[in-house]
């Protein structure tokens, strides 16, 4: 058991490295805040581009959220990141990390959007343009207002499955959470990096894990 | 444009590498097997331990799905081919990345399962005891059959979204298809690898795709 | 356009969907200040009618043209032409995310781009207008079917329409919500709005419409002053659809 603490829990290897995990975790807030509201917003966008039925688009739109959806996000990363160049785009590892994952989670939030707006009645978009209102006041008026509450659960489980997926990030050397324990790690050679690391994403994200769960069985509740 | 297809469609290159691309797609095949099966079962094991309320029991059964909700997957999977070797456990970096898979899947895989056995009505308990059945007989051959049927469409895209972690293996360095795809695209200076290795992942992926979309057609349920 | 003999003016208006045609030519004149009772089976077309009228559902061949503009025409502000022309549905369709005042104000406030406080001023007149002033704060879902109606119809009526569509307003409402939303749209009348209403109250076709059209399998069958064609009707089909829904 001491052997256990000493090398999974060790004080003395935490101070050394603490401040290369503050600076992951910064990576990692810093990417989470710049992700998040982009991929909102791309999805967003898809999904009241899809609820005005345009016929040609509407096919695009789910091939295209379909194939995000056959695709891990890490392979979508590594084109962007190391693919990317071949044709003269060399993107920063931040910026290519930001790309991929918007790309990737907008497509679900988009999917998440437009079941949620489905499930609003056609009377309120026609009742909104009887009024005078376009297409897009309509949209952003009177049905998304409706449609976020139809699907706050899954919204808010997206949320937490992007910022875990913020980690991957590791894997282009982007010098996130996972990325800096990693590196305390192998200088340090002792694993109370990765044990802070575990920690540090647990409490990071475990109130919005216990909201997701809730919002799950308030949704199941009402059905 | 001639270019651009050598770049990203070298047939040369392809022929070259296809070998080794497909043994990744081997192991990538086996690593999605092994997830799935294990994270299933496990979570349905502890879903049904859980129905039988013993109050300890249940707490560690909330505490590991909280924690296996809440971690990226990429964490635990470093941190069980990282981290587990200081506690004198060294296992294969295939059993890493499966047991890092397998846990997350598990933890939603018993929130699902066991979200459908409370939504089970109690006289269906109560029918199955008053025909002599034990507990255990209830759940089961009454509760179980019919909580699964509920489980399933909750379970799909998060199994797929989680099976499509098997990429994140690469960070380990089990030869799976993105390793593979990956190396052979340093070694060559040429992108075709890694689109080959996308068409690999579409075509494990796509069919479960198609397949979940029909479920959700069927059963209007999202994510 | 002020002085136009007509508010609206259809010609020759045909509707499909598909392979179905559901309007087969129809064409209709109405003047200020006039009442027009729309009646007839259902499924004879009367809602794509209205719908047509502010283009919810787009024409396939026809002119349509209120207060001398031409709604069909390209490079027509539809959004504005919109505002012009209220509509109440026979659901209702409030938006249930928003109070009554929210519901009435929405429009003046996207459409007219009043400020807050201007939209809320004249949405509580409306409210008052329809007898709900009291209600400015409730959510649809806490309104009865009555009172939610009105609520529409202060929303529509709120942007200061020249025409008033009603779909079938009263035939969702329980019997005895009906007669306080009957009372608004009479009010309406002795005001002189414009109005087209399909109904199937009778009572309100005979002493509320200026004249009435009876309509079957997408064309006017006939249509006159509500005395002829409720008492002498011309048509065999206006007859049996009469002697069904009088007696009924
Ligand atoms: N969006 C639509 N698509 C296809 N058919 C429609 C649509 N809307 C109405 N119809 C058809 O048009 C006909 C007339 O409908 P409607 O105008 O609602 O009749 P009414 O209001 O007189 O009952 C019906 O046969 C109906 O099924
Ligand atoms: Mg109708």
């Amino acid at each position: 058991m001491q052997d256990f603490i000493a090398n999974f829990a060790n004080l003395e290897s935490l101070a050394r490295i603490y401040p290369l995990l503050l600076q992951g975790l910064e990576v990692t807030v810093l990417l989470s805040l710049v992700t998040v509201p982009l991929a909102v917003a791309l999805g967003l966008f898809v999904a009241v581009l899809y609820s005005f039925h345009l016929r040609f688009l509407n096919p695009l739109l789910i091939l295209w959220v379909d194939a995000l959806r056959a695709f891990p996000v890490l392979v979508l990363l590594v084109l962007v990141f190391y693919g990317l160049p071949f044709v003269g785009i060399n993107l920063p590892q931040f910026a290519a990390a930001v790309l991929a994952l918007a790309l990737n989670s907008g497509g679900y939030y988009g999917e998440i959007f437009r079941a949620g707006i489905e499930a609003v009645p056609r009377g309120q978009t026609e009742a909104a343009r009887s009024t005078g209102l376009s297409a897009w006041q309509a949209a952003f008026s009177v049905v998304l207002p409706q449609a976020v509450r139809h699907v706050l659960a899954p919204l808010a489980g997206n949320t937490l499955e992007l910022i875990k997926t913020t980690s991957i990030a590791t894997a282009v050397a982007l010098p996130e959470l996972l990325r800096s324990a990693r590196v305390a790690q192998e200088t340090t050679y002792n694993p109370t990096p990765l044990t802070a690391a575990a920690l540090i994403y647990f409490l990071l994200l475990w109130p919005l894990t216990r909201l997701v769960a809730r919002l799950e069985r308030k949704m199941v509740a009402s059905r | 444009m001639r270019r651009l297809a050598e770049t990203f469609f070298n047939a040369e290159v392809i022929a070259t590498y296809l070998p080794a691309l497909l043994s990744g797609f081997r192991v990538t095949l086996e690593l999605a097997a092994a997830v799935v099966t294990l994270g299933i079962l496990l979570g349905l094991a502890l879903a049904m331990l859980r129905a039988f309320r013993f109050r300890l029991l249940n707490g560690l059964i909330v505490a590991f799905v909280d924690v296996f909700r809440t971690l990226p997957q990429l964490v635990v999977m470093v941190f069980a081919y990282f981290g587990l070797p200081y506690a004198g456990i060294t296992i294969s970096a295939f059993a890493a990345a499966v047991l890092g898979l397998a846990l997350v899947l598990a933890a939603f895989a018993e929130e699902a399962f066991w979200a459908a056995i409370t939504a089970i009505p109690r006289g269906q308990w109560e029918a199955a005891r008053s025909t002599g059945l034990s507990f255990g007989q209830a759940l089961a051959s009454v509760v179980m059959p019919q909580a699964v049927r509920i489980a399933i469409p909750l379970l799909t895209n998060r199994t797929i979204a989680i099976t499509k972690g098997t990429a994140l293996a690469s960070v380990i360095s089990v030869p799976e298809i993105l390793d593979k795809a990956q190396s052979a695209m340093s070694i060559s200076a040429n992108a075709s690898p890694l689109i080959v290795g996308a068409g690999l992942y579409l075509a494990i992926f796509g069919p479960f795709v198609v397949v979940s979309r029909w479920l959700e057609r069927r059963y209007g349920w999202i994510i | 356009m002020a002085d136009a003999p007509f508010l609206l003016e259809i010609d020759g208006l045909h509707k499909s969907f598909g392979d179905l045609e559901v309007l087969k030519g129809i064409s209709l004149r109405v003047r200020p200040r006039e009442v027009i009772i729309v009646i007839g089976p259902s499924g004879s077309g009367k809602s794509t009618l209205l719908r047509c009228i502010n283009r919810l559902e787009e024409p396939t061949r026809g002119v349509i043209r209120v207060d001398g503009v031409e709604l069909s025409a390209r490079g027509v502000d539809l959004n504005r032409a919109r505002k012009d022309i209220g509509m109440v549905f026979q659901a209702f369709n409030l938006y249930p995310h928003l109070t009554a005042l929210g519901n009435v104000a929405l429009a003046l406030r996207k459409v007219l781009r009043m400020s807050r406080q201007e939209a809320e001023a004249r949405g509580r007149r409306m409210l008052e207008r329809v007898g709900l002033a009291d209600k400015a704060s409730a959510h649809p879902g806490e309104l009865s079917g009555g009172q939610q109606q009105r609520v529409a119809i202060a929303r529509a009526l709120a942007l200061e329409p020249k025409l008033m569509l009603f779909d079938e307003p009263t035939s969702a409402l329980d019997p005895e919500l009906v007669g306080g939303v009957l009372r608004v749209m009479r009010d309406l009348r002795d005001e002189g709005m414009t109005m087209v209403v399909v109904t199937h109250e009778m009572s309100f076709a005979r002493d509320g419409g200026d004249r009435v059209l009876f309509m079957d399998g997408g064309e006017v069958v006939e249509e006159g002053p509500p005395s002829t064609i409720f008492r002498n009707p011309a048509h065999q089909r206006t007859r049996e659809f009469l002697q069904r829904v009088l007696h009924a």
